[in-house]
């Protein structure tokens, strides 16, 4: 029972774990993105569309990546290069995934393609518990976790990632060390959108294979919160993704045993948690836990005069 | 001689203002070259086009001879050229390690971290200092973090180093410590370009100094061709810096009546220390002391912003420890902000609407909910007359004003209620030597009509100048008081580096 | 050679004026090439936009029918915005104001209409305000990002009208379908013309002008511009932020929230799913282009409603997705930001070698 409850919760998280990274490293660069929902839906019909038309899931997925990045570096063009007001041009972005997946989505509606499918790992796949919901999944799975500790590896260890931090912390003591400010931006910000679609991509590759409008249905959003459940860490992504993936779990569960409860009623625990999370993350926040990136959300003017 | 640097006929404009109006310099190997000028006089700026910062539109630079032409700060640090700003370059989260680190050159992305470390740890013994790599800086004191910012030019070989203002957060014996590295730096046959506008500094360091005026420059002098009344009157174009009357006013009232007051900020530490202090009617108290030494809080708790964990204020007989800040104001405590920009103005709104901030509910100024917009406007005019605020057109948002002007409205703002206690936070700071010397007249005219002011500076020349009684301030706590008379500067300064207590 | 971007010393007028006005073209422009990519010919569905919208009068009444709703939701959205904060939960405000109207119209049994309506009206009001009063509160008290909060209560106010009006409020006489009984004549507004066109469109334009009167004559209005110019400034004079931010959201939310009532006691007399198609969202895109101005959101919603109904009508013939105007506005916006960088900056070409 909690093995499939845990299964479940792998599951249900694990598109959400890649929006949060990828929205991570837009922050962590000192960008907002709010356009996570439409990147998700972006990356959810391209990688169907793709993995269709090719029979291939890698390319599907490849082809999530690619047409998130593309539609996210709009996002960055604009608030980075442009120095446009952040939280609009997220908006913006949202608003015209939304429409757009709609619009081109409507050919894709009633198809099926085989999705991923599981791949044990010999041996511990045999584990009590958590064999099964963490080493009998599906690439993309295990893709996420590499991503976690890549992330993390990259951001702590590697001279870009400091670069990339030092960037959305203080733009220009980055810039009078040589780091180009503005072209590590929008790197951050494209390549996060990438990830963030490869989120969405999982989303009709793997959990339901098939393409329906507006499926991501507020994912996007509580990735955004999560990010600051996560103080901008990989590894707390990880425990808030899955946080998140077991509550609509197991909010799944009690619909399917049949409660008396209105099923619209339990739809509205994963926004409620969500929001509790927010609050309590924000508070903590205020004490001095880990701080958000200095210059979130301010875009870069070298010749800003103090 | 050849020069390492020339700058020629450089100009640089931004909207509305010339900064920089065809200036040329130049700048031999091995010396120590003083810009010296009062605020606004261009400086900064000429520093940032010299790091890649800004472009200028008109002109030349030649280094080693060479025509060059910065588009980023890293071209110009690839050169050669290196500045500690004034606002330090620095990530407050981040370790020592970490900022150094981003500052060398040529690091390959997956770097071994015990090479580096050990790297940094070397240029650190080199100068003695005695710094934990992976202390976060926000944690380190300011004059602590200037040596960062010096380690991150010297890890790069750097052979023109720019220094803008380095003392303003330095206690005297930390500046002569600076002064030290500098000399042994120009020995090694670096090039120092050090702007200041501290006399004292200039006469004892430079081996020469050009005067800055108006984005020009006037003349460059050598040592020995010039002496401080000289580089003082060329500075500001008279022949004598005006004197003070100082005479003693201050009464047996008591206008406030500090008591162990303490305040803790976000982190836990304490700002505010058991500080006890008492300033009379009519007595101007200069509070001395590095910046970030709990002036800030002071004030905050004196004008309601910020909360007192334990003590007492007392204006006569009420406590007026915890109240808000409308209350501290109708206590008759007025408040000039340290950054005038950020939290003293409200931009984009008129000077009409920012003179009556702080009485925009008084019914003067409306009629029931709806605001008396023609008694707005008689009230600003006749401030704007009173203390010669050049506002441009009625209707101009207030941040197209400059910084004297800002400072004026703030002025003219806090004192239109006859307030008992002024609170001055670094109050002449960034502006011009004739809006400077306005704001001084200001606290002295109110001083002789019963008006006390607390004066928190980091200038010691205008401490010494206007204040009836100097206290410092180190951690929180006043770590003594002297007498401006008769006090010395060495005096204050052991004070503030808190290595003496009385 | 390099491009380089130079600030602007002044902006004139017009070119302040004008942008939005390009920007919107451009979108225009733009939305064409999708429009051809998904099969439509794009001059043809601009035809048949403009032609059912404007093109006849009951076109016009439809046109604004839509219009009502979307003032009252710029209007909330843009007071928050004079004050910096972000409300994103219009559309569910608009879904709990109606929550509040229908539950008036169908539980309180008052029979007098001008009693009824007025009723409807201050819980619709009440309803709006307190749901957004909750971001107000978390962010007056703990800075709790408003703009994740507000949205997310969308979700939750959409889950919520669905549970009551497949559940507790289901019409009994309704076949099933998910939808509540029909108000009585008392709760229901004026209608004109033998259109849909209700007393809310008048209603709309009468909160323009108060918010107008509000915002720019009132000591309120003064306070809520200084919070919004500088909140630091303003603590530091000793207004009460706190108080401000909550008060601004819950009338923000509120405003937004009459829109509910106009759509459920003026069009649609009961309160079913799919009350409001996004006005939340659309709102604040108009808020934005609308600027500062309420007569610009004025303007701007109607245009919005041009699009929406000749939406409307592009999926009946091309079976074009409602959301395609979602697209459409996400375009808008991005022009806008763009336009916005070349109103304040210049580019120009620089030689590599020297200055000239």
């Amino acid at each position: 029972m909690l093995e499939i409850l845990l299964d479940a919760t792998v599951r249900s998280g694990t598109p959400i774990l890649f929006a949060t990274l990828g929205a991570i490293i837009n922050e962590r660069a000192g960008i907002i993105n709010l356009g996570i929902e439409g990147l998700m839906l972006i990356g959810a019909l391209a990688g169907f569309a793709g993995t269709q038309a090719s029979g291939s899931l890698l390319v599907g997925v490849l082809a999530a990546f690619v047409a998130a990045m593309l539609a996210g570096s709009v996002h960055a063009f604009i608030t980075v290069q442009l120095r446009g007001n952040q939280i609009v041009s997220g908006l913006a972005l949202t608003m015209f995934g939304v429409g757009i997946t709609a619009l081109f989505g409507r050919g894709m509606v009633g198809l099926t393609i085989a999705g991923f499918e599981r791949i044990a790992i010999p041996g511990l796949s045999r584990l009590p518990v958590i064999g099964k919901p963490f080493f009998n999944q599906d690439m993309l799975i295990y893709f996420s976790f590499v991503l976690v500790f890549a992330i993390a590896f990259f951001f702590y260890r590697t001279r870009w990632g400091l670069a990339v931090r030092t960037v959305g912390e203080n733009p220009a003591a980055a810039d009078t060390c040589g780091v180009p400010v503005l072209l590590t931006r929008f790197l951050a910000v494209t390549i996060g959108s990438g990830i963030v679609g490869i989120g969405g991509a999982y989303l009709s590759l793997a959990t339901t294979p098939m393409w329906i409008e507006n499926m991501s249905a507020g994912r996007g959003w509580i990735a955004v919160a999560l990010v600051i459940f996560a103080s901008w860490s990989s590894y707390r992504a990880l425990a808030g993704a899955y946080l998140f993936g077991g509550i609509t779990a197991m909010q799944l569960r009690f619909q399917a045993m049949g409660t008396t409860v209105s099923a619209h009623i339990l739809q509205m625990l994963p926004y409620f948690f969500t929001i509790l999370v927010l609050v309590i993350s924000t508070i903590r926040l205020q004490k001095g836990a880990s701080q958000q990136p200095e210059n979130l959300g301010q875009p870069y003017d070298r010749e800003d005069r103090k | 001689m050849n020069n390492l640097l020339q700058i020629k006929n450089i100009r640089k404009t931004f909207p509305g203002v010339i900064a920089l109006d065809e200036i040329s310099l130049s700048i031999a190997p091995g010396e120590i070259h003083t810009l010296l000028g009062e605020n606004g006089a261009g400086k900064s700026t000429l520093m940032n086009v010299l790091t890649g910062l800004y472009r200028p539109e008109r002109g030349e630079i030649l280094f080693d001879g060479t025509p060059v032409q910065f588009s980023s700060p890293r071209e110009s640090l690839e050169l050669g050229i290196g500045m500690v700003h004034q606002h330090f370059m620095l990530v407050p989260a981040h370790t020592v390690f970490e900022n150094v680190l981003l500052a060398l050159d040529k690091v390959p992305n997956f770097y071994s971290r015990r090479k580096y470390r050990q790297q940094v740890q070397q240029i650190l013994d080199q100068f003695n200092l005695d710094f934990d790599l992976d202390t976060p800086v926000w944690k380190l004191s300011i004059g602590a973090q200037q040596w960062i910012e010096l380690i991150k030019l010297l890890v790069r070989d750097c052979r023109l180093l720019i220094l803008d203002e380095p003392t303003a957060v330095l206690t005297p014996q930390e500046s002569a410590r600076l002064f030290e590295v500098l000399i042994r730096l120009r020995d090694e046959g670096k090039s120092i370009l050090f702007i200041s506008h501290k006399m004292r500094e200039v006469m004892e360091i430079s081996d020469r100094v050009t005067v800055l005026k108006k984005g020009r420059s006037l003349v460059t002098l050598s040592r020995g061709e010039y002496n401080e009344n000289k580089l003082a009157s060329l500075m500001i174009g008279e022949d004598q810096i005006p004197e003070w009357q100082k005479s003693f006013r201050t009464s047996q009232d008591l206008a406030l009546e500090i008591k162990n007051l303490s305040v803790r900020n976000d982190r836990g530490l304490a700002d505010l220390d058991n500080f006890t202090m008492k300033i009379h009617r009519g007595q101007i108290l200069g509070i001395a002391g590095v910046a970030g030494n709990g002036q800030k809080a002071l004030a905050e708790v004196l004008t309601g912003l910020k909360e007192a964990s334990s003590g007492r204020i007392m204006a006569g007989e009420r406590d007026i420890t915890n109240s808000s800040a409308r209350g501290s104001y109708i206590a008759g405590i007025a408040h000039i902000p340290e950054d005038r920009k950020s939290i003293g103005i409200a931009p984009d709104m008129t000077v009409d609407d920012n003179l009556i901030m702080k009485n925009f509910t008084s019914p003067s100024f409306r009629r029931g909910i709806f605001q008396d917009r023609g008694a707005i406007r008689r009230n600003a005019a006749e401030k704007i007359n009173q203390f010669a605020i050049k506002a441009g057109p009625t209707g101009n948002p207030v941040r197209y004003l400059s910084g004297g002007n800002i400072q004026k409205v703030i002025i003219a703002r806090e004192l239109s209620e006859n307030p008992a206690v002024l609170v001055a936070l670094y109050p002449t700071r960034g502006l011009d030597i004739g809006s400077a010397e306005y704001v001084h007249k200001v606290i002295a005219d109110g001083a002789s009509n019963g008006m006390s002011t607390i004066l928190i500076s980091e200038d010691l020349d205008e401490l010494l100048k206007l204040s009836d009684e100097i206290v410092v301030m180190f951690r929180g706590r006043l770590a003594g008081s002297v007498d401006p008379e008769t006090a010395t500067r060495e005096e204050i300064g052991l004070l503030m580096s808190g290595e003496v207590q009385t | 050679m390099k491009l380089i971007s130079e600030k602007r010393e002044l902006t004139t007028k017009w070119v302040r004026f004008f942008a939005p006005i390009v920007s919107i073209l451009v979108a225009l422009f733009v939305a064409g090439f999708l429009l051809l990519a998904a099969g439509v010919d794009p001059f043809q569905a601009y035809l048949e936009i403009v032609q059912e919208s404007l093109g006849s009068l009951y076109g016009i009444s439809e046109t604004l029918v839509k219009t009502t709703p979307l003032i009252f939701a710029s209007l909330g959205v843009s007071l928050a915005f004079r004050m910096q904060i972000w409300n994103i939960g219009a559309e569910g405000q608009i879904y709990m104001g109606a929550c509040g109207a229908t539950a008036v119209a169908l539980f309180s049994g008052l029979e007098n209409p001008a009693v009824m309506i007025t009723a409807m009206f201050c819980a619709a009001f009440l309803c709006g305000g307190l749901w957004a009063g909750v971001a107000g509160v978390l962010r007056a008290r703990w800075q709790v990002n408003e703009v994740i909060v507000t949205l997310l209560m969308n979700y939750i106010a959409i889950l919520g009208v669905d549970y009551l009006i497949y559940g507790p409020w289901k019409d009994p006489k309704g076949f099933n379908f998910p939808l509540t009984a029909q108000f009585s004549d008392a709760a229901r507004l004026t209608e004109y013309f033998d259109t849909r066109l209700h007393s809310g469109f008048l209603l709309a334009l009468f909160c323009a002008l108060i918010l107008y009167l509000f915002m720019e004559r009132t000591v309120w209005g003064y306070e809520i511009k200084v919070i919004g110019s500088n909140p630091k400034a303003a603590k530091y004079a000793g207004m009460n932020t706190g108080m401000a931010i909550f008060f601004v959201l819950f009338l923000s939310g509120a405003i937004a929230g009459i829109a509910g009532f106009g759509e459920v006691a003026g069009l649609q007399h009961r309160l079913q799913h799919g009350i409001s198609p996004g006005y939340g969202y659309t709102a604040i895109i108009i808020a934005w282009l609308a600027r500062r101005s309420a007569l610009g959101v004025v303007i701007v919603s109607f245009l919005m409603g041009v699009l929406l109904v000749g939406g409307d009508s592009l999926q009946l013939i091309w079976q074009l997705p409602v959301a395609f105007v979602y697209a459409f506005q996400g375009l808008i916006l991005f022009f806008l930001l763009a336009s916005d960088f070349f109103i304040n900056n210049r580019l120009k070409l620089v030689r590599g070698e020297r200055h000239a």
